[in-house]
């Protein structure tokens, strides 16, 4: 162990001010009064001008939650929220904006200055046409743009927040809402469940390949708001969309929280790409402030041959507590996760996955990279189980683990359970230390230590990244660098 | 798990009642508290599902009844027990018998302990107030531990064995646990073991009994591995067939100390084995290996805690699961890596072949560490056998059956390899050997 | 000796072998060359029995008797023997163990004592000398750490032992240095004669230097397309398969 006083001198002065998405945005804003209740659940569907069903479902949702206990099950702690100090609904005062010229300046240069286009046409400069990322945009509780919507319903494909989805295709919603992650699923998701506000919705059409990727950037910007976003995305009879999910937040002494929901079906022959990378504020280097993540991302690989694939860079948050996973219930079907989850300052990680294996000759891989330095614990928590009639089942899991300081915890719960001799599951784990040799025969051939533990990194974590779509692999390097500096000895 | 504890099951009814009537022929004594600790197990009753360390083996399902404590046999029918005990029969040691869960002296070889080895039945050592009751429960994670506590407040016979510092006695101690009866009964037996400096000792234990008796045998193995000593020990499992057999394995390992312990299973209708680890000292080396062949209606759980709180310590601990008609194997291992447990190198592995499609296998492989400078990681496989190793071995001649069993054999010989005493090992190989043979 | 009639084989419906037709005689050496892809691996796996490939006509008769209808092991026991382009480690499986095993199942099988353990022991050493293995290998777990030229010398250890009829080498010069060549080649040579025949699969023409067939066939596309002499294999060196290629090749 090399220099360790050292090492703990220079991870004590790390500061997580390098978080750059730290600024707040001034906005009037409108809100719900603070704290829940059924009025405000009713608040919120009204502004929403909800259909019946739908308040139904929020009401019966939000019943069922105060019957709920949070979960503790998790490798995290964190002091409880305290659900009746958050406002579940904040929205720009501003009425919704048609174009983006009636999109609040302010709002405007928030989403310029996190560099997410908003404008299709600083899109389409200096960028080859099939790199054209269609966004919708989620500030606080309300989507605020949807760009490339016209072009995306030439191919069929419907792209819009989910508010105006459950007014322009009810059936669809209530046909697959819950569906994947039903109301009464577990603590959070319930609770999205009952005061959900926004986020987005997408159904993929027999046949079609969406012609670009889509995706939502979400931004918490008001203090004591929670942001309980809800996507839905369906891809029908094969189809395939590549989804991406980024988040930012502003550096606030106090915890928000932020508890969404994300389901998947996919159908036969289908495919859907999930990414995400999150760089919710973390927290300052003493553990003050910063985002509780607790979200609930499953897939439904519905049809014979669906494939759903999350790919995840997680660098942001205080706590994460998040496990997309898969069932894996059409014949032939695959699922896939692929995890960077870097903790440092005083971060919580308990991520992971479940690859739930119930149709025949379904296979699953799960490659799961977690990085911890600082004094961070980071966790990794997955299940991958064969059901009895899951003949011909494959999984094949590797999770590695490296630990930067000796300040810092990593850990892996896995549980793996088979019912059925036709199954092969693989899983093999590991946890180390940047090796000495290769830092050294780094630095022989002229790096500095930062570089050469940073290529050491890239390496470790390189199978993941390469699943990511190009633009954003190259986004989530310089994150993972940025997360991760003066954190070397 | 309060609302686990509000209904209690007629088995914690029972136990409670058999612990009422128990305490009035317990001998006055201080070392061992009872009372707290079936405190302690009446506040979380018998674990069942919901209790993680138990998501597998519910043992509140399982136990429909508490047996009552065994009483001592007669000596004749202990006689009849032994004679027709195998475990480990035809190696040369010193044995201690117990016979449903009571010390027979006369079937002991107390008089002939080898040199260097004391061993102290457990009630003198009561009864004496021997100070070596004072270091009950050596890891500290055994303590909250129900099976653990359960068999504290039941306590009823054992032995305390102490190895001098530098003693190297080549014969094995040998503790033959034997059954015997026509109805149902627990026990509760614990044997101390404390070695020396530097002293090398082997220890063989057997467990078997009767068939078709829903038996509750609960033992634990209390060991201090004393610095730079090496510990040896081998565990044959083959209890009846309708037996729910429980135990515990603590072993507190210092400074640069040797431990290698290897344990089969083939016997008892539902086992869990526990064994916790805690290295305190530097530069130890520990083995941990286990086996289980099971068939039909068995259930066999190895829940291991590997706790490194010391630099340097090198662990490796490899399971190995043969599993047929619809039995279930269930294996927990964690490895804890404490901050100060630098340079800590810990391997842990479970293999299980599924020979049928009834048959399941519940793997939970933990890492939790807080050292940056170690090598650890454990692996997990499950599946039926690579029928690529089958078709060359049948391109070679061997019947599909022949080569199944040798592919098995070998599979779990990895894991009983480890054993240093021959007689032991070749013990253990037999026992894996009969076993294919009743299969085939 | 061996006798392949019509043999149509497909895997996963991909069809490898399109009526294949072959002779070997009693005691001749005939080596199939061919380029990757035109089904040698997959014939030699058909003739020794794995499972996984679907014979959907023909027949392989060997001395007469239908190998279609026999298991693997069956099949061993009637004298086929296969030497594994990558024969396969077992870790946990003493080599010594498997050796006797294996001999004895097939000394059982065909009615014949097993043999002494003094006996085998003085069988294996022999081999083992001439083929130049190191004790110490057999003492390890079957091909566990072995390197390619250890694990062909295996190959050929087990074949002198086992004493089969028909032998089967299937790629057996890949990885293998020179002197593991000349090695190898000599074993094989010593147990050419009467009562046993060899079918060396191959995609290069120096195995053939060391082992000189007697008969060459040409395979492409899964069929025998033409036949000839040894010097067959050198026009092939000289020529390449380019117009024996198929589509399919890799």
């Amino acid at each position: 162990m090399p220099a360790v006083q050292e090492t703990i001198d220079r991870v004590r002065s790390i500061d997580l001010d390098q978080y750059k998405y730290g600024f707040e945005t001034t906005i009037e804003m409108e809100k719900s009064e603070k704290g829940i209740s059924e009025d405000v659940v009713r608040f919120i569907s009204a502004k929403k001008n909800e259909p019946a069903w739908l308040l139904e479902w929020r009401l019966d949702a939000y019943r069922r939650w105060l019957t709920m206990k949070e979960p503790e099950w998790a490798r995290v702690a964190y002091d409880k929220v305290d659900y009746n100090n958050i406002y579940y609904y904040a929205a720009p005062k501003r009425p919704a904006a048609m174009s983006l010229d009636e999109i609040d300046p302010e709002i405007l240069k928030t989403y310029e200055k996190l560099g997410i286009p908003l404008r299709e046409v600083e899109v389409l400069e200096g960028i080859a046409p099939e790199r054209r990322v269609a966004v919708d945009a989620v500030f606080d509780s309300v989507s605020v743009a949807t760009t490339f919507k016209k072009e995306l319903s030439k191919a069929g494909v419907i792209f819009m927040p989910i508010s105006e989805a459950v007014q322009e295709y009810p059936e669809l919603v209530q046909k697959y809402l819950g569906s994947v992650v039903p109301a009464t699923d577990n603590f959070f998701a319930t609770l999205n469940s009952a005061v959900f506000s926004d986020g987005s919705f997408v159904y993929i059409p027999p046949g079609v390949r969406c012609p670009m990727e889509l995706s939502t950037y979400f931004r918490i910007n008001e203090r004591d708001t929670g942001q309980f976003e809800r996507t839905l995305i369906i891809a029908d009879k094969g189809s395939y969309v590549s989804y991406l999910e980024g988040c930012t937040a502003p550096k606030r002494d106090d915890n928000q929280l932020h508890a969404a929901v994300v389901e998947l079906v996919a159908l036969d022959d289908a495919e859907i790409k999930y990414s995400t990378v999150q760089n919710w504020y973390p927290g300052d280097n003493e553990g003050k402030g910063g985002i509780y993540n607790f979200v609930t991302k499953r897939g439904d690989c519905r049809g014979a041959r669906s494939k759903i694939s999350w790919t995840q860079v997680e660098t942001g948050s205080a706590i994460t507590w998040k496990y997309p996973s898969c069932i894996l219930r059409g014949d032939d079907s695959r699922g896939e996760f692929y995890s960077i989850a870097v903790s440092n300052g005083m971060q919580q990680v308990d991520s992971g996955t479940k690859m739930i294996h119930l149709g025949k000759n379904t296979t699953s891989r799960i490659i799961s990279k977690g990085i911890s330095a600082g004094r961070s614990q980071n966790t990794y928590r997955g299940l991958v189980s064969a059901h009895r009639k899951a003949k011909g089942a494959r999984n094949f899991t590797n999770c590695d683990s490296l630990l930067i300081g000796d300040q810092c915890g990593a850990h892996t719960v896995p549980y793996i359970e088979s019912k059925n001799a036709s199954a092969v599951f693989e899983h093999e784990a590991t946890t180390s230390k940047i090796s000495e040799e290769q830092k050294f025969y780094c630095q022989q051939r002229g790096l500095s230590e930062e570089e050469a533990t940073a290529l050491i990194v890239n390496g470790f974590v390189r199978d993941v990244l390469q699943q990511l779509p190009m633009e954003f692999a190259v986004e989530a390097q310089k994150l993972i660098s940025i997360s991760l500096e003066g954190s070397v000895g | 798990m309060a609302d686990v504890t509000n209904l209690r099951s007629p088995a914690e009814a029972g136990l409670s009642k058999l612990f009422e009537t128990a305490r009035q022929s317990f001998a006055s004594e201080t070392a061992i508290a009872r009372e707290e600790a079936f405190r302690f197990f009446e506040a979380t009753g018998l674990p069942s599902r919901r209790v993680e360390a138990f998501k597998y083996t519910d043992l509140r399902a399982a136990i429909a009844e508490a047996a009552p404590p065994a009483e001592a046999a007669s000596l004749d029918a202990a006689k009849a027990a032994v004679a027709q005990a195998k475990g480990f029969s035809g190696i040369e040691a010193a044995r201690l018998t117990f016979v449903n869960g009571h010390l027979v002296r006369e079937l002991s070889d107390l008089d002939r302990i080898p040199a260097g080895i004391t061993v102290v039945p457990l009630n003198d050592a009561l009864s004496q107030g021997d100070d070596a009751l004072t270091q009950l429960a050596p890891v500290p994670q055994a303590r909250e531990n129900p099976v653990y506590q359960l068999n504290t407040a039941f306590l009823a016979d054992g032995a305390v064995i102490r190895v001098a510092p530098g003693a190297k006695p080549e014969q094995p101690i040998h503790l033959r646990f034997v059954g015997t009866g026509a109805t149902p009964f627990s026990t509760a037996t614990r044997v101390l073991v404390q070695l020396g400096e530097g002293a090398e000792f082997s220890l063989l234990e057997s467990h078997e009994g009767p068939n078709g008796l829903t038996c509750q045998p609960n033992d634990a193995l209390d060991v201090v591995v004393g610095p730079r000593a090496a510990f040896r020990h081998t565990r044959l499992n083959i209890e009846g067939d309708a037996t729910i057999a429980l135990s515990t394995l603590s072993l507190k390992v210092e400074a640069e100390a040797q431990v290698e312990t290897v344990n089969l299973v083939t016997g008892a209708v539902l086992s869990r084995h526990q064994i916790y680890v805690h290295v305190a000292g530097e530069g130890t080396n520990v083995v941990v290996n286990g086996a289980a062949m099971l068939r039909r209606g068995q259930l066999a759980d190895s829940t291991l805690l590997a706790d490194h709180a010391a630099v340097g310590g090198v662990g490796r601990e490899q399971f190995k699961w043969i599993i047929d008609g619809d039995a279930t194997g269930v294996f927990q291992g964690k490895i804890i890596v404490r901050q100060a447990a630098q340079q800590t190198d810990g391997k842990m592995k479970s293999d299980c072949l599924l020979l049928t499609d009834e048959g399941q296998m519940m793997n939970k492989p933990e890492l939790e560490i807080f050292a940056d400078d170690v090598a650890c990681g454990h692996g997990a496989t499950c599946g039926a056998p690579d029928e690529d190793l089958l078709f060359y071995l049948m391109a070679r001649g061997l019947p599909r059956a022949t080569a199944e069993s040798l592919l098995v054999q070998a599979f779990v010989g990895e894991a009983v390899e480890a054993v240093t005493h021959e007689g032991a090992r070749a013990a253990l190989i037999g026992e894996i050997e009969a076993w294919l043979k009743a299969r085939a | 000796m061996l006798e392949i009639k019509n043999l149509v084989v497909q895997i996963e419906d991909n069809r490898i072998l399109n009526g294949l037709n072959l002779t070997v005689k009693d005691g001749e050496v005939a080596a199939i060359m061919g380029p990757n892809g035109s089904g040698k691996s997959t014939l030699s796996y058909v003739i020794a029995g794995k499972e996984d490939y679907e014979v959907l006509d023909g027949e392989i008769l060997l001395d007469g008797q239908n190998l279609l209808e026999m298991a693997a092991d069956e099949r061993a026991a009637a004298g086929v023997f296969l030497a594994f382009q990558y024969p396969l480690e077992i870790p946990g499986v003493g080599t010594m163990t498997f050796l006797k095993a294996c001999l004895n199942a097939q000394r059982k099988a065909r009615g014949e004592a097993e043999l002494s353990t003094p006996d085998f022991i003085r069988a294996v050493n022999g081999a083992a000398d001439k083929l130049e293995i190191n004790k110490e290998m057999l003492k390890r777990a079957l091909n566990v750490g072995f390197s390619g030229g250890e694990k062909k010398r295996m190959e050929i250890l087990q074949m002198a032992l086992l004493q089969p009829k028909f032998c089967v080498l299937d790629e057996t010069d890949s990885g293998l240095d020179i002197d593991a060549l000349r090695i190898v080649s000599e074993g094989v040579n010593a147990l050419r004669g009467q009562g046993r025949s060899f079918l060396v699969i191959t995609h290069y023409q120096r195995l053939l230097n060391h082992i000189v067939p007697d008969v060459v066939h040409v395979m492409s596309k899964g069929q025998i397309v033409k036949t000839g002499g040894k010097e067959l294999a050198l026009e092939l060196e000289a020529s390449g398969y380019a117009e024996y290629r198929t589509n399919e090749a890799a």
